[in-house]
């Protein structure tokens, strides 16, 4: 009976988690991970150089990161911190308030972006530019269309041309659907030294998404050992009572 | 019912079983309790303020604002400094024994500050935590009008709401409703009119 | 004066707890509810959810309490102030996660409290009132998680607040007036957020807890059934006390404890390793603020809704309506109030039930949980189809009860209990 309910959450649980990859092209796998204190270093670093321009971290705090990441007060205030901001402030962009006249939209906060979209959205998105002459910048997005953000990383990555394949629709009339991309133009970096730096850009996000999350995960180890410890007493208590009852 | 009950087994179990329950309801309280502590945002606005005392003139004050509190900060005239030690009879607590500062106040002696001629102090009247006012000029109560100080009150820190009266270092006259001395924050030097209220060393600027 | 009034009572001598049970009635609740309550022996693994379900409304009672302190009920801070919690406040985090555990955890434990009576006959004769108390702990249960569930301000809060909201406005005739009553304006605005967190933090409790303890004190009125659904009144010893009966304390409260700790592991397991629960617990486009003018691509209620929400789905609209979705949904709930009524067999425990009984429930039980899964994705492919064939099967359960029940096999009883777990 026990196992009934074990398969009941877990029923739940596959169910939730199908939810999450409907719909659209794959998300690639971004390899991120939490606990790599110098990826996240250098994300932080990749992402006050080439985002914070634009993109505000309104709940994440300079002095609670650079304890979180190990960085020090002079590396924070010397590397990090460009806006004039004091230590403890939380992490705003540089960006007017008339860039929405630039952009179409305010670009958005990123604080929340892996929590609301997740790691692998950031990476394949920051992966995903593929030139587009229809739109403003001259670039498309293959995970988020129509997005209205420049390839700012560009001169990095170099440009992306998309892949259109001919699937024709239920009327059998031709139509050509976008299925990837493809290297068009080399940037600075190599593909892999550009999948590194956006693995530690999504990962840093995913830090500034939840910063407890890895102390969350460290404490929860001790919480269970303290729970089983608790368990196996109690158990053993209601055998020695249980011994009255015939 | 078994007669043959290991009672000591029992007596065993049961104290290991609320004994680490108790543990557990015990670390369970911490991040209860500890809730209650500033957050980090109260943190951050109650961050250190930085002021910039060189264009006071002497004779003059100005008034920050800290952790929610007003701070004065008084550029004293030379001239009455040396007079800080002459009084030490009239006070309530000359030493400042009973006052709450910073160890490199005290050590300080009369002029209870780490350079003498900039005062600094909690604009908070130890009576009832009105703010005083300020005259620091002997027998100059230019900003305590109406009030009569009396010809022997060498300049200090007047309290317009019952009438405590203090002397230049904030150290409070006998018989006055005030108890103690002004509380005296912690703050530092960050160059040598640069002062950073809220912290015990600043780095030199 | 000459002498203080002696007690009547010459156990109530001059200690401390005498002087309490002289004027508070002390000693005797926690006889007549603890101590001296004879409960059967016979519990099985089911029979936990019950304290847990105390624990975890204790649970949510105090982190909720401690949230409220830092919580600002306003649009245009209550998002900024969760994430307040989370990030600025000490251990903020934790105290959040606890309480949007312990929603998910309320449902899951109730769920499995309301199989057991279904399992064994605990909602018949005597017990009706135990039932229709839970029952109404339920629906309260349901108002409060979906109310709390607002309270972020995430773009999934306004949404799901939206839909929910706009069910009231298919009723006839006061279906318009009514929506705007609730908002409090013409859309889900500042109004709404207050009046919801209102009632969360307030008026909810307040009932959840009298409801609580009038189940409580109805089920120690009759006593516990058990997983034989036999009455253990019928045997006693020279004392009075059933013969097959045990005191609560200490059995089952050390007995309870394991399941506690149990409880406790899979709790913790959850918040400190999986406290979205892969989108489950916490939903990923409830990270982004309440923006009136993006829909989430996907709406979907939390996951204790879905099969509630599954089945308002599944009935189309119909004489130029909607209102019959809403009430088959609202049906659905208020038919468990007379399942009391509906079961018609001579016996109460599964275990001496024919096989009807035991495949209406077994498919009573899979189409609630099919129907869960429904309500979580999109209307597409084999799921709308699914849902309506669940929903005909939810009703099938409880509508045929009085025949199938009747009619169906059933074994001999026994007169004692047959043995411990």
């Amino acid at each position: 009976m026990l196992k009934s309910s074990v398969l009941i959450t877990l029923a739940l649980f596959s169910a939730g988690s199908a939810m999450a990859e409907e719909g659209g092209i794959d998300l690639q796998s971004s390899g991120a991970d939490i606990t790599n204190t110098e990826s996240l270093q250098r994300g932080a670093r990749n992402f006050m150089n080439y985002c914070s321009g634009c993109h505000s971290l309104k709940y994440v705090r300079y002095n609670r990161m650079a304890v979180d990441l190990k960085i020090s007060e002079a590396q924070l205030a010397g590397n990090l911190m460009f806006t004039g901001d004091k230590s403890f402030d939380t992490v705003n962009s540089a960006m007017p308030k008339d860039a929405e006249i630039w952009f179409g939209k305010q670009p958005p906060d990123l604080s929340l972006m892996a929590r609301a979209r997740g790691v692998d959205y950031i990476y394949s998105f920051l992966k995903g530019f593929y030139a587009d002459k229809t739109r403003p910048w001259g670039v498309n997005n293959l995970y988020l269309p129509s997005a209205a953000m420049p390839h700012v990383l560009a001169e990095k990555q170099g440009l992306q041309k998309p892949i259109f394949k001919n699937e024709p629709d239920a009327h059998g009339s031709a139509r050509m659907v976008l299925v990837g991309v493809a290297a068009m133009s080399p940037g600075a970096l190599k593909p892999e030294e550009y999948d590194q730096l956006v693995r530690d850009i999504a990962n840093f996000l995913d830090y500034a998404g939840e910063p407890v999350k890895e102390k969350r995960q460290s404490m929860g180890v001790f919480v269970m050992l303290f729970l089983l410890v608790f368990f196996v007493f109690a158990y053993l208590l209601k055998k020695e009572y249980w011994k009255d009852v015939h | 019912m078994n007669d043959e009950v290991d009672h000591s087994r029992r007596r065993l179990l049961t104290a290991a079983t609320v004994g680490t329950g108790a543990i557990g309801v015990a670390f369970a309280a911490v991040p209860f309790l500890s809730s209650w502590q500033p957050s980090a945002r109260a943190k951050a606005l109650g961050a250190p303020v930085e002021v910039d005392a060189s264009k006071l003139e002497a004779g003059q004050m100005l008034k920050v604002v800290w952790r929610g509190q007003a701070v004065f900060v008084v550029r004293r005239v030379k001239s009455s400094l040396d007079q800080l030690g002459n009084h030490d009879a009239m006070l309530a607590d000359p030493q400042s024994d009973d006052s709450a500062q910073p160890d490199y106040i005290k050590s300080s002696g009369p002029a209870r500050a780490r350079n003498p001629e900039y005062w600094v102090g909690l604009a908070v009247c130890t009576h009832l935590g009105c703010s005083p006012l300020g005259a620091f000029e002997a027998n100059n109560s230019f900003q305590v009008a109406g009030a009569d100080l009396g010809a022997n009150w060498p300049g200090g820190f007047y309290c317009p709401c019952h009438g405590s009266k203090y002397d230049l270092s904030g150290r409070v006259f006998k018989s006055m409703p005030a108890p103690k001395n002004l509380a005296i924050p912690p703050y530092a030097f960050a160059s040598d009119a640069r002062i950073v209220i809220g912290v015990d060393d600043a780095p030199k600027v | 004066m000459a002498a203080a009034p002696e007690s009547a009572d010459s156990s109530k001598g001059g200690s401390f707890l005498g002087w309490i049970d002289q004027r508070f009635p002390l000693t005797s609740l926690w006889k007549s509810h603890v101590a001296e309550y004879y409960a059967p022996k016979n519990f099985n693994f089911w029979y936990y959810f019950g304290s847990l379900a105390l624990l975890i409304l204790v649970n949510q009672l105090v982190t909720g309490i401690f949230l409220t302190m830092n919580y600002k009920p306003s649009s245009a801070e209550a998002f900024a102030s969760i994430e307040y919690i989370m990030r600025d406040v000490n251990w903020g985090w934790l105290i959040r996660y606890l309480h949007s555990t312990g929603a998910s955890a309320f449902f899951i434990v109730v769920y499995l409290h309301m199989f057991r009576a279904l399992l064994y006959g605990s909602h018949r004769k005597p017990r009706e009132l135990v039932w229709i108390f839970g029952c109404l702990i339920f629906l309260l249960l349901m108002a409060e998680g979906f109310m709390g569930y607002v309270l972020p301000w995430g773009n999934m809060s306004y949404w799901g607040a939206q839909v929910i909201v706009s069910l009231f406005g298919s009723l006839p005739y006061i279906g318009g007036t009514l929506v705007e009553w609730i908002r409090g304006d013409y859309y889900i605005a500042d109004a709404t957020l207050n009046r919801f967190f209102a009632l969360h933090v307030a008026a909810l409790p307040l009932a959840l807890i009298f409801l609580v303890v009038a189940h409580v004190m109805a089920l120690h009125e009759v006593g516990s059934n058990n997983p034989d659904g036999i009455e253990i009144k019928k045997y006693k010893d020279a004392q009075g006390h059933p013969l097959d009966g045990i005191p609560f304390h200490p059995y089952y409260t050390v007995k309870d404890l394991v399941g506690v700790a149990g409880f406790l592991l899979l709790f913790c397991g959850v918040i400190f390793f999986a406290p979205s629960f892969g989108g489950l617990f916490l939903e990923a486009p409830n990270f982004e603020p309440a923006n009136a003018l993006q829909t989430p691509p996907h709406i979907a209620p939390v996951w204790y809704f879905t099969p509630f929400y599954a089945m308002l789905r599944a009935v189309p609209s119909f004489a130029g309506t909607q209102v019959w979705g809403v009430l088959v949904m609202g049906a659905s709930i208020v038919v468990l109030f007379f399942v009391p009524w509906l079961d018609r067999s001579p016996v109460r425990s599964i275990r001496y039930r024919g096989p009807i009984y035991k495949v209406m429930l077994a498919v009573f039980v899979l189409s609630f949980i099919a129907l869960g899964v429904c309500g979580l994705k999109p209307p597409s492919g084999i799921y709308p189809t699914l849902a309506k064939v669940c929903t005909i099967l939810y009703f099938a359960f409880f509508l045929l009860m009085p025949w199938y029940t009747k009619f169906d096999s059933v074994k001999p009883v026994p007169e004692r209990v047959t043995g411990h777990a």
